[in-house]
């Protein structure tokens, strides 16, 4: 596996070279699951069918992501049968389309990346120090967390009290 | 003790700093948070009681009642919303 399991970066990533470092030509890979956040240019419930979202800010705790999202890896590597684990997240402002978020892990068989995915996802949303701000046509506004969060990190056994 | 406390997104918006150094005899989390809002008796505090802040002390998620410890970093921010 080349290169560190946690980035926290300005740039734009690209997702064939984050897979093909994180497989790193192990032939015992027979399966690569791959979130890619994208912003979107509508938030608010209310908000489903109007495009409102002019550009996010993303702003983070320096050293305590990095921490935090490890943490999360290594839970996940000992709750699933999995080989690698990989997270990217985007800081900064970024338009509607772009990457935020990258989270890449392989295993022998499909299930176990799937499930890793999903939950280092989940986890992510509740516990890694980002926040997001959605510059609109009304002003700027800091995002809400959302308490489907807390829930979805639920399914996996952990308590959330973030939203 | 010293501490040294960092704020984030909106916390750290409404008070006008990303941080500082504080000479605080509070024991806990919890109690250092009470101090400042008393300290800045600043209407709205964004540290007030019921609003929402979450805590971390030494860069790990804690809750009100972790004990404070010489020089650690503490950290005051609104609930996070990555990915």
């Amino acid at each position: 596996m080349a290169g560190p399991r946690v980035r926290v970066q300005h740039g734009a990533f690209d997702i064939g070279q984050e897979i093909a470092d994180l497989q790193a030509g192990d032939p015992r890979v027979g399966a690569v699951c791959t979130f890619l956040g994208t912003v979107r240019d509508r938030n608010a419930p209310g908000d489903a069918n109007a495009a409102s979202v002019q550009s996010l800010e993303l702003e983070h705790y320096p050293g305590m992501t990095e921490k935090s999202i490890e943490a999360m890896i290594d839970e996940a590597h000992q709750r699933f049968d999995i080989f690698g684990a990989r997270v990217v997240h985007r800081i900064g402002v970024l338009a509607p389309t772009e990457q935020v978020v990258l989270v890449v892990v392989t295993s022998a068989h499909r299930g176990e990346s799937f499930q890793a995915c999903e939950f280092l996802m989940d986890y992510l949303k509740t516990q890694a120090p980002f926040w997001k701000k959605e510059q609109t046509p009304q002003g700027a506004h800091w995002v809400d967390a959302r308490v489907s969060d807390d829930a979805a990190l639920a399914r996996w056994g952990i308590e959330a009290h973030n939203a | 003790m010293q501490v040294h406390i960092k704020y984030f997104a909106s916390i750290r918006e409404a008070l006008g700093r990303s941080g500082e150094a504080w000479e605080t005899d509070a024991g806990t989390l919890g109690a250092l948070r009470a101090a400042l809002v008393a300290r800045d008796a600043a209407p709205e505090h964004p540290l007030a009681e019921g609003r929402a802040v979450r805590m971390a002390m030494n860069q790990l998620m804690c809750e009100e009642d972790a004990a404070l410890t010489p020089g650690c970093e503490v950290a005051f921010f609104p609930p996070v919303t990555g990915g």
